[in-house]
């Protein structure tokens, strides 16, 4: 067996919806968008509900301040890893969405992560920020009290 | 479906760490020979070929099926390519059931496969995006706050998902053909083994294998070999988004509605009592509890407790995975094929040491993607 490293790059076209969610991040906030149908907000957009099938037109924007639904710790190294390990991996919803994300969880020992915990992202420096989710550093706990699993159950 | 379609022929490799003795051309026929040996046929008795396999950036060659024609028999005759993620050798397979019981061909050879030393599946599972924080940490890291979700849901305690790992590893001391033979495998050595994603132990999670599964199917007037045929009982595939806002990703609808198509065909209400084992694709230990849900043989929220009482056990009233199933085996595309594979050699009689004493109708069953992806079928020993 050879190993021979190969390089690849290419041009990344977000669409509308997309574009929008990272032209927030790179102004340190978090845009979604509301279905006409069903009322959802969707974060990031796709541009449309995949429930309804229609387009998602509305931006709303969001606060930075969510819960942990539910998580992983990581601690199995690959190649490419961009972290070091072990790592909290968490789908963090942010308050006001209806879906959640993959969120970086720091700031708390991974023994004491916990479904429903409060956290807040934490943005890079303002002349760092860009159309990315690197804008986002991680997410900490904000100490306010976890929400009641009834709240979130349904986003699991 | 218009025609009866029979499975007459199954073939798969050793399935190991690294095959370095063979290419992915010589993999992939090893697998197609053993099938049409027992199907007692040749290349040229074959009409079409159906091939899938994990996505193309897993080892780096762009649509295999190509190159692989000539090594699988098929230059001048139809082919082709099946892509649904880790589900796809339980839909190659039905796409390829579908070409008999439409009346297009007789006789199919369908094959997929993996080879996971020539690729590296964590890194091809893991690539930065913008849209996206590169958190993910490839298939465990992507379903393991899932596992926890389910965990919560249904207050299983922790040794269920030790007891699957167990019991999976256990059956595959008698398979021959299986990946894993760890001999002296127990729940300590289990809760022993590193946390990799917690929740998810090293030993609750499935190898990277090299190795291909390959059938043939015929129409019934094309029947031919020395095992009686298992015949198609249902045939089913759902997908659903990977996001959506209320979607439950710890038991998803397009599993249920897969399962509830499959069992509509084949005529079963009770799939614990009417079906004699099932082959279900389980990577992570805590998938056999939350599919056995998924699937209905229990009511949602038990079953851990199913798996607890020994009932999914060799000698319990539904075998899962006597195999050894993918926890024990995963060249990924080839595993969701193995699943169908297997429960075919069921009703065939034909699995050795852990042949499922007088099965006569089996359950196949595969996943992928974010669990968005679903393939099932039913097959037994009677012609329906
Ligand atoms: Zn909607």
């Amino acid at each position: 067996m050879l190993d021979t490293p190969i390089h690849l790059e290419y041009t990344f076209t977000p669409g509308i919806a997309q574009s929008r969610f990272l032209r927030g991040l790179a102004e340190g906030r978090f845009v979604g968008q509301r279905c006409p149908v069903c009322g959802k907000v969707y974060i990031p957009s796709r541009g449309s509900c995949p429930v309804d099938g229609v387009p998602t037109g509305e931006d709303v924007a969001l606060s930075d301040t969510g819960i942990v639904t539910t998580y992983c710790v990581v601690n199995v190294p690959f190649a490419g890893q961009a972290i070091e390990i072990p790592y909290i991996a968490a789908q963090v919803l942010l308050d006001g969405a209806n879906i959640s994300f993959m969120g970086l969880i720091q700031g708390i020992p991974a023994t004491d992560v916990r479904m429903g915990m409060r956290v807040q992202a934490v943005w890079v420096e303002p002349d760092e920020l860009g159309p990315t989710l690197a804008s986002v550093k991680y997410f900490t706990p904000t100490g306010e009290p976890d929400a009641p699993y009834e709240t979130f159950e349904e986003y699991l | 479906m218009a025609d009866r379609c029979a499975v007459i022929g199954v073939g798969q490799t050793h399935l190991k760490a690294k095959r370095e003795d063979v290419s992915i051309p010589g993999l992939v026929r090893e697998a197609a020979q053993r099938a049409l040996a027992d199907a007692e046929l040749t290349f040229a008795d074959i009409d079409a070929v159906v091939i899938g396999k994990a996505p193309d950036m897993f080892e780096g060659v762009m649509m295999p099926e190509l190159s692989l024609a000539a090594a699988l028999g098929a230059v001048g005759k139809p082919m082709m390519r099946v892509h649904t993620a880790g589900s796809v050798g339980g839909s190659t397979a039905l796409v390829a059931a579908h070409l008999i019981s439409s009346g297009i061909h007789r006789r199919v050879l369908t094959v997929a496969y993996e080879k996971q030393s020539d690729s590296d599946a964590m890194w091809a599972l893991s690539v930065p995006q913008p849209f996206a924080a590169p958190l993910l940490a490839g298939a465990g890291g992507y379903f393991a706050p899932h596992i926890r979700a389910y965990m919560r849901r249904s207050g299983a305690p922790e040794h269920i998902g030790r007891m699957v790992a167990v019991k999976d590893r256990r059956n595959a001391l008698k398979n021959p053909y299986a990946h894993l033979h760890l001999e002296d495998i127990d729940m300590k050595m289990v809760e022993e083994s590193i946390m990799l994603w917690d929740p998810l132990r090293y030993l609750e999670a499935c190898p990277s294998s090299d190795g291909a599964a390959a059938m043939v199917l015929a129409a019934a007037d094309a029947v031919s070999g020395s095992y009686p045929p298992a015949w198609v009982h249902g045939m089913a595939m759902r997908s659903e988004p990977t996001m959506f806002a209320g979607r439950d990703q710890v038991n998803p609808q397009a599993g249920r509605d897969c399962a509830a198509d499959v069992y509509r065909q084949a005529g079963i209400t009770d799939p614990r009592a009417d079906l004699d084992m099932a082959e279900v694709y389980v990577p992570f230990s805590w998938y056999e509890p939350m599919w056995l849900e998924n699937l209905g043989f229990c009511p949602e929220g038990e079953g851990w407790k199913l798996t607890e009482s020994g009932a999914t056990a060799l000698d319990g009233d539904i075998p899962w995975n006597a195999s050894g199933g993918v926890l024990s085996s995963n060249p990924i595309g080839a595993s969701g094929m193995l699943r169908f594979l297997e429960a075919a050699m069921q009703v065939r009689s034909q699995a050795g040491e852990h042949q499922v004493e007088g099965a006569r109708r089996a359950l196949g069953h595969a996943y992928g993607g974010g669990s968005q992806f679903f393939a099932m079928w039913v097959v037994g020993s009677d012609k329906p």
